[in-house]
C-alpha cells in the first residue's frame, strides 16, 4: 500500500459536454467503474431501481441522477459533482445536464473545471450542440479540451470516420482561444479507448481518455506572473500571546509571494514589505496560487476586507467601467439599465449596466445587435459602471481576478456570471 | 521551478477559503458538531483559517441523547482544546416540550427529531450560518449540494432552485429569517478526510479504531449494545472485534468487522472497501430519497 503516493497527489477537476444521447451517464460510469470508484451498495441500488423503472440493462445514468424529480422525470436537473482517484491523480467532475438550461449549467461547471471532455457522436459528427460546448468552454477560459468521438463500435471502428471528424474540428476550433484539443476514438458502453485501450481500433496509437486525464499537465495552467492578493479577513487575536499581531488573510490569486516583496496596496496606492506568510503556525517561504495564506506586513498600514495586496512592479487595471462577457443565470430577464450587486474578487461594489454590446448566438457564433432582450441562458457583451473602482486582469490572464457574480438586489439571488475582457 | 499544490492542500485552501468568506458575509455563524470524524476536521480547518485568533464561533452539538459515550467525552475535550464555546441542544427537551414526538415501537430512531431540535437551537441562539460537515461523495442528494445552501426561514433547502456557484465567488446574501448551511469540505472524499487526518495528526474518538464491543447483528446491521437498544425475540449480543466508519446514533450506526486499530490501516481499509460509507446506516435506507427527503426538512 503507497500511502504516500495518496497523500501527494495532483487534482484535476474537469467538465463534461454533452447529452444523455451522446452517452455522457454511460461515459461517466463507464470511467468510475472501471477504475472501481463504483461501490457494491451503490450498484446493487441502482440495479435495484433500473428493475422498478423496467429499464433492460443496468442505467448508469441513475448514478448521477441524485434528486427524486431527476429520477422521476429521468432528466438531470443541476450540476453534480463526483469523485474517483486512481494512483496518480483525484479527480473532480462537474457533471452538467444536456437537456435543460444547458447554458448556465455547463458555464457553472467550466468555472472551476481544467478540462472539459467534449462528446461526439461517431454517426453524427460535428453538431450545433458542439459548436455551442466548444465555444463555452473556449469563453471559461478552459485551456485543455479532449475531443471524444464515442460510438466507435457503431461505425465499425472506423478510422476514416475519426479522421474527418477530427479534421472538421480542427477548422472551426482554430478560431477559438483553445492551445490544447486532443482527440480520442472512444467506445463508452464497450470500454473501447476509455480506460483499457481497444482492441478494435489498432490504428490509434494515442492514450485512452484516463491515460489523457492522468498525465495532462496543468501545473502551468494557474498564473505564477501577475502577483495578486484580495484581503479576505484582517485577523486581530489582541490576546496575551499576540497583543500585536496584524495578519491579512486571503487566497493568492496568481504570481507568487515572499517574504521582503515590495508590494502596493489597493486602493490606497500605499506601499510596503512583506514581512512574514503563514499557514496557521508555519511560516512559508512563499505562497502561490491558489493557497489560502496569512500575510504580515513590515508597516502598520490601514487595510480592510475587499482591498488587494499586488507587487509593486506588476500593477491590475484599475477601473470603474468594466467590458465584460455575461452568462444569464435567472428566470428574471436582464435589466438593460438596471442596478445590480457585483462581487469581484473578495469586493462588493454596486453596479449599473450601462451599455449592452451584442448578444451571442452560441449556435452559430453570431453576434445579435438588434436584439437586446437578455433571458436566462443568454450570453451578451456589456459594460459595466461599479460605484467603486474594481481592480481586476482580464478573464483570460487571470480568472480569479477576472470573474465577477452580479447578484439581484431584491430576490438576493445570482444573476448573472460574467467575465471582464 | 515547480509551483504545485498537491490534492490534500488544495482541499485544506478551499475550506479555508470557505470559513473566511462565511466568518465576512455572516453575523453570527456556529459550527454543526456531531463528534465524528468530519466535524473534527472541520473543527481543525477552522483553527488554521483564523489562527492565531481563536475559531470565532461555537460548536453546536445536537445530542440525541443516544450517543455513544466515547464521543461525548471527546467532545468536551475538543472544545477545551480549542478554546472554543460548546452550545448543546438536547432532542429530550424538544420532546419535553412537545415539539418532537418519540417514534413509536420497540427501537425508536432519534434520527429525524434531530433536525427540529437543530431548527430550534438556530433560531433560539439566532445562528445565520451553520457549517456541516457534508461531502459530496456521501450520498447522492449531497451531490447537489452547494458551499453556500440557502434556506428558506423554515430551514428547508429547496435542491430545484439553488443558487449557481461559479469560480471563488459566493453569495451568501439573504432575507431576514433565512439561513445559509456551509460546507467547507463538500469537494472531500472519505479517503481524503483519512489521508488528511494523518498527515496533520488529528485525533480521534477510539470507537473509529478496531476494539472488542458487545454487538447484535440485525439483518446484517451490527449494532452495540446500549440502553436504547431492546433486542428482538431470538437476538442476543455477542462480544465482536469491530469499528465504525461513521458516527451517529447508536440505535441506528452499524459497525464494521475490522482489525484496523490505526490509521494506517484504516487508509488501507478504506483504500479496499467495496461499500460506500454510509451503507451501514440505517437512517439512509429508509428510502431511495430518505437523505434528500431529511435535508429537505432541514436535516444537516
Amino acid at each position: 500500500m503507497e500511502t504516500k503516493g495518496y497523500l501527494d497527489m495532483d487534482l484535476l477537476r474537469f467538465t463534461t459536454a454533452g447529452s444523455v444521447d451522446d452517452g455522457k451517464s454511460t461515459l461517466i460510469g463507464r470511467l468510475m467503474y472501471d477504475t472501481k470508484s463504483i461501490f457494491e451498495d451503490q450498484l446493487e441500488a441502482i440495479e435495484r431501481s433500473s428493475e422498478k423503472r423496467g429499464d433492460e440493462t443496468v442505467n448508469l445514468a441513475l448514478l448521477t441522477d441524485g434528486l427524486k424529480a431527476e429520477r422521476e422525470q429521468g432528466i438531470t436537473i443541476d450540476v453534480a459533482y463526483r469523485y474517483f482517484a486512481t494512483p496518480k491523480r483525484k479527480f473532480i467532475i462537474a457533471d452538467t445536464p444536456g437537456h435543460i438550461q444547458y447554458t448556465r449549467n455547463m458555464v457553472t461547471g467550466a468555472s472551476t473545471a481544467n478540462l472539459a471532455i467534449i462528446l461526439i457522436d461517431a454517426r453524427n459528427g460535428i453538431i450545433e450542440q458542439t459548436s455551442r460546448h466548444t465555444y463555452i468552454a473556449s469563453m471559461l477560459g478552459i485551456k485543455h479540451i479532449v475531443v471524444c468521438v464515442n460510438k466507435m463500435d457503431l461505425v465499425d471502428f472506423s478510422e476514416e470516420v475519426f479522421t474527418n471528424i477530427k479534421t472538421k474540428y480542427q477548422a472551426f476550433s482554430s478560431t477559438l482561444n483553445l492551445p490544447d484539443i486532443q482527440y480520442i476514438p472512444i467506445s463508452a458502453l464497450k470500454g473501447d479507448n476509455v480506460v483499457d485501450a481497444s482492441k478494435n481500433m489498432d490504428w490509434y496509437k494515442g492514450k485512452t481518455l484516463l491515460q489523457t486525464l492522468e498525465t495532462v499537465q496543468i501545473v502551468s495552467d494557474f498564473n505564477f506572473e501577475d502577483a495578486r492578493f484580495p484581503v479576505q479577513r484582517v485577523i486581530r487575536p489582541q490576546s496575551a500571546q499576540y497583543p500585536d499581531f496584524r495578519g491579512f488573510a486571503g487566497r493568492v490569486e496568481g504570481g507568487v509571494f515572499r517574504p521582503g516583496d515590495s508590494i502596493t496596496v489597493l486602493p490606497s496606492g500605499l506601499t510596503t514589505k512583506i514581512s512574514k506568510i503563514y499557514n496557521a503556525d508555519v511560516e512559508l517561504e512563499e505562497a502561490y496560487s491558489p493557497m489560502s495564506v496569512c500575510i504580515t506586513l513590515e508597516n502598520n498600514i490601514d487595510i480592510s476586507r475587499g482591498d488587494m495586496l499586488v507587487k509593486s512592479d506588476n500593477l491590475p487595471k484599475v477601473d470603474q467601467e468594466i467590458e465584460l462577457m455575461v452568462c444569464w443565470m435567472n428566470d428574471k430577464k436582464m435589466n438593460p439599465t438596471g442596478k445590480y450587486l457585483l462581487r469581484h474578487t473578495t469586493n462588493e461594489a454596486k453596479c449599473v449596466v450601462k451599455n449592452i454590446a451584442y448578444k451571442m448566438n452560441i449556435n452559430t457564433l453570431e453576434k445579435i445587435v438588434d436584439n437586446f432582450e437578455v433571458e436566462k441562458n443568454d450570453i451578451v457583451k456589456i459594460t459595466l459602471k461599479s460605484a467603486k473602482p474594481l481592480f481586476y486582469d482580464a478573464y483570460k490572464k487571470n480568472r480569479g481576478t477576472g470573474s465577477v457574480i452580479l447578484v439581484d438586489e431584491f430576490s438576493n439571488e445570482t444573476v448573472g456570471a460574467g467575465m471582464i475582457v | 521551478m515547480s509551483y504545485n499544490l498537491n490534492h490534500l492542500k488544495q482541499l485544506e485552501s478551499e475550506a479555508i477559503f470557505i470559513f473566511r468568506e462565511a466568518v465576512e458575509q455572516f453575523e453570527n455563524p456556529v459550527i454543526l458538531f456531531s463528534g465524528g470524524k468530519d466535524s473534527i476536521t472541520l473543527v481543525h480547518l477552522a483553527y488554521k483559517a483564523f489562527f492565531p485568533a481563536k475559531i470565532p464561533f461555537p460548536l453546536l452539538h445536537i445530542d440525541t441523547g443516544h450517543n455513544f459515550p466515547e464521543t461525548l467525552v471527546f467532545r468536551d475535550e475538543l472544545a477545551k482544546l480549542y478554546n472554543v464555546k460548546l452550545d448543546i441542544g438536547y432532542v429530550q427537551d424538544s420532546i419535553d416540550r412537545g415539539t418532537a414526538v418519540e417514534e413509536k415501537g420497540l427501537n425508536p430512531s432519534r434520527n429525524t427529531l434531530q433536525s427540529i431540535t437543530l431548527l430550534e437551537k438556530l433560531e433560539e441562539g439566532k445562528y445565520d450560518a451553520a457549517f456541516g460537515g457534508g461531502r459530496r461523495d456521501e450520498e447522492k442528494a449531497r451531490a447537489k449540494e452547494r458551499f453556500f445552501s440557502h434556506r428558506d426561514e423554515f430551514g428547508q433547502w429547496d435542491p430545484k432552485n439553488q443558487r449557481p456557484e461559479l469560480w471563488n465567488l459566493f453569495n451568501g446574501k439573504k432575507a431576514p429569517g433565512e439561513s445559509f448551511r456551509v460546507f467547507p469540505i463538500s469537494n472531500w472524499t472519505e479517503m481524503d478526510v483519512w489521508q488528511y487526518i494523518k498527515k496533520e495528526n488529528i485525533a480521534l474518538p477510539s470507537i473509529y479504531f478496531a476494539h472488542d464491543r458487545s454487538i447484535v447483528n440485525r439483518g446484517g446491521v451490527l449494532l452495540a449494545e446500549s440502553p436504547y437498544n431492546t433486542l428482538l425475540p431470538g437476538e442476543k449480543y455477542e462480544q465482536m472485534h469491530i469499528r465504525y466508519r461513521t458516527l451517529g446514533c447508536m440505535t441506528i450506526t452499524g459497525a464494521i468487522f475490522s482489525d484496523a486499530n490505526d490509521l494506517d490501516k484504516v487508509i488501507e481499509e478504506v483504500a479496499a472497501a467495496r461499500s460506500t460509507e454510509r451503507g451501514n446506516r440505517a437512517d439512509d435506507k429508509r428510502s431511495e430519497a430518505a437523505m434528500e427527503d431529511r435535508k429537505k426538512q432541514g436535516y444537516f
